[in-house]
């Protein structure tokens, strides 16, 4: 049956890679960041997310098929 | 103050990312979905850790996420009561000593397990008032969800309710349970991944968790507690005056620590159900204790920031405040909405807002995948099909009945909604009412596994009466303040409760005695009506030992309960 780490893995990749070009692109926007206490949240998250969403994506049955090939 | 959230396009574009891929599962499953027993009961094929996450996430639901938030504000860390002594023993009852009947004993769903250890009428009282509860309780988290996202969104409260009604509906009859499933396990890491990012900067903004205890000492004494109440848990349980929540130890163990929480997570089959879809009798034993590992940190995801939001609401610096009211009351459930909308900028924001739709979106699910098994075998099968005498009713039929109810169940659920949007009072009181039917049932199913004496009339007069005694204290009791009659005193006012949490521990207290006292007594006096070979695998004295021997020391149950055991009693000392 499917390996629900497969589409977990796979989303949270999309959102990481979102959230970091949109934490990148507004990451001169100081008064946009003042509410998350001047820390660029949207690069910190994405990145992480991105991370989460590899290894998430690393572990699925799918891409280790690919691997043992 | 303003409710409104502004929100960016990337925070769309990450709420239609989502909902494909929500969609994308229910269509990557709907080829397994050949059987009755694919689409009801996933096939028994669930790895153990998938369905201990769906578990815990079927759980946590956004009005318990919200409330949760809401009550740390009111309660603080006493309300990890509710996961620490509220579910982690309850959990770990139900993999150890219960989990092997409901498995073993081939039952599809928990109305089932009465019906073969008891008889025809528990199980039809059971799956009754069952399926009544879970489209009841799906239609109000529509119009909850409605409501939050005109008041959030500013979306239109018909085309929000319709359009996740929709997308509910969709998934759950492409993919049955194993979509409910799956789609629980993407809503539990968006939760949390989703959250998470508030709740470290709500955090940080009050100087961590030694800045918040500072910060929280005169406002606390200035409520008339001590200085720490809100940042312990059992220190001022001595009297329940000493502390919020107005109950003390003993009440807090008997009724949240035994009654509700065994209630609820050994006899709910919403619950239940996640564990029997998995893919072994060992795998079924372990989801409880999967599930109770992220269960026992989620307080410091969702409660903790509520306990800072106090600071934050007495601190005019801060400019945080919660909407009111009509009446001028805070509305507590949207401190969590605040506290996004405080401190996450476009980008983070979505994936909140999306963790909180992900909730509410599978709360709808998990009744409505359980509904459908409740009707189709328990209710369909053993008392419609009789009747209208089909007699080709083979597992095709069942799969069209199944898929037949999931439409019938998020129909009447969006009748359900508008209704609670009309009447809301009424939905309240439902909710409460049907609330009370798990003590009782706990007391019955807990006699029934355990000692073989007890009897089919004695279950059914048990339940029967333990439910209605739970109605009778809410029509007799009222929490202090009460305005409607919604809250209880319908039947005349013999006693008062300091808040509505006493009321309901000691409704629950009143129930599950009556029903253990009743089905004792009446089974002593009746005659026995299954003979012990009929017992085998239902009751645990009937039952031969099962032997871990072949499974590997760290995949045991046993050795798995410990570990629980070990950081639940660790977490509630450094939180003492």
């Amino acid at each position: 049956m499917l390996d629900i780490r497969f589409p977990i893995g796979l989303m949270f990749s999309i959102f990481g890679v979102l959230i970091t070009i949109y934490g990148l692109a507004t990451s001169g926007n100081e008064a946009m960041y003042v509410r998350s206490l001047d820390v660029n949240v949207n690069l910190i998250s994405g990145i992480c997310m991105t991370l989460f969403g590899v290894i998430m994506l690393l572990f699925s049955e799918p891409v280790r098929k690919i691997f043992r090939k | 103050m303003d409710t409104k959230f502004a929100l960016a396009g990337i925070d769309y574009l990450i709420m239609v990312v989502y909902f494909i891929f929500v969609l994308g599962i229910g269509w990557a499953l709907k080829k397994y979905m050949k059987n009755a027993s694919a689409f009801l009961e996933a096939g028994r094929s669930i790895p153990a850790w998938v369905a201990g996450l769906a578990f815990i996430s079927t759980n946590l639901g956004a009005l318990e996420v919200m409330g949760m938030t809401g009550s740390g504000l009111k309660y603080g860390m006493l309300t990890t009561h509710f996961y620490w002594v509220g579910a982690i023993p309850a959990m770990i009852f139900l993999a150890l000593f219960m989990m092997r009947f409901y498995y073993g004993s081939k039952a599809r769903s928990v109305p089932e397990y009465l019906k073969l250890r008891f008889n025809e009428k528990t199980r039809g009282l059971n799956a009754i008032l069952f399926a009544v509860m879970t489209v009841l309780a799906s239609g109000i988290s529509m119009y909850a969800l409605a409501i939050l996202l005109e008041n959030v969104l500013g979306w239109n409260f018909n085309v929000s309710l319709l359009a996740s009604a929709a997308i509910v509906l969709a998934y759950t009859y492409l993919g049955g349970l194993s979509s409910a499933i799956y789609n629980e396990v993407l809503q539990f890491f968006i939760i949390v991944i989703g959250l998470l990012p508030m709740t470290i900067l709500v955090l940080t903004d009050v100087g961590g968790w030694g800045g918040l205890q500072n910060s929280l000492a005169p406002i606390v004494e200035g409520k008339g507690f001590a200085a720490d109440t809100w940042t312990t848990t059992w220190k001022y349980s001595g009297t329940g005056s000493a502390n919020p929540l107005g109950v003390a130890w003993y009440g807090i163990f008997a009724g949240l620590g035994f009654v509700l929480s065994f209630g609820y997570w050994c006899t709910n089959f919403l619950i239940v159900q996640r564990a029997m879809a998995a893919e072994s009798m060992t795998a079924a034993r372990k989801v409880p204790l999967i599930g109770a590992i992220p269960k026992m940190f989620i307080p410091f995801l969702i409660i903790v920031p509520g306990i800072a939001a106090l600071v934050l609401m007495n601190d005019p610096l801060k400019g945080f405040a919660l909407p009111l009211n009509d009446a001028g009351q805070p509305i507590y459930d949207y401190t969590i909405i605040m506290l996004l909308k405080h401190y996450l900028p476009a980008g983070v924001l979505g994936l909140g807002v999306t963790a909180l739709l992900a909730s509410f979106m599978s709360g709808m699910a998990g009744n409505v995948s359980a509904f459908n098994t409740v009707w189709t075998y328990d209710i369909y099968q053993s008392y419609i099909r009789p009747v209208t005498g089909n007699k080709d009713a083979d597992d095709r039929h069942y799969l069209k009945i199944g898929k037949m109810a999931t439409i019938f169940g998020v129909i009447v659920s969006i009748a359900a909604a508008y209704i609670a949007s009309k009447f809301g009072n009424i939905m309240d009181f439902l909710q409460t009412i049907f609330s009370m039917i798990n003590a009782p049932l706990f007391a019955v199913i807990f006699l029934g596994m355990f000692w073989k004496r007890s009897t089919g009339n004695a279950a059914f007069t048990g339940l029967l009466a333990g439910f209605s005694i739970a109605l009778i204290h809410h029509g007799l009791t009222q929490p202090e303040g009460a305005t409607t009659l919604v809250k209880g005193g319908w039947l005349g006012v013999v006693h008062t409760y300091p808040v509505e949490m006493a009321q309901n521990f000691w409704t629950a207290i009143y129930a599950f005695t009556t029903s253990t006292v009743l089905t004792v007594v009446i089974s002593l006096l009746s005659k026995r009506c299954k003979t012990d070979e009929e017992l085998n695998g239902l009751v645990y004295s009937m039952t031969p030992r099962l032997s871990d021997g072949d499974i590997r020391w760290h995949q045991r149950p046993w050795f798995l309960a410990t570990v629980v055991g070990v950081i639940c009693i660790v977490l509630t000392i450094m939180f003492w």
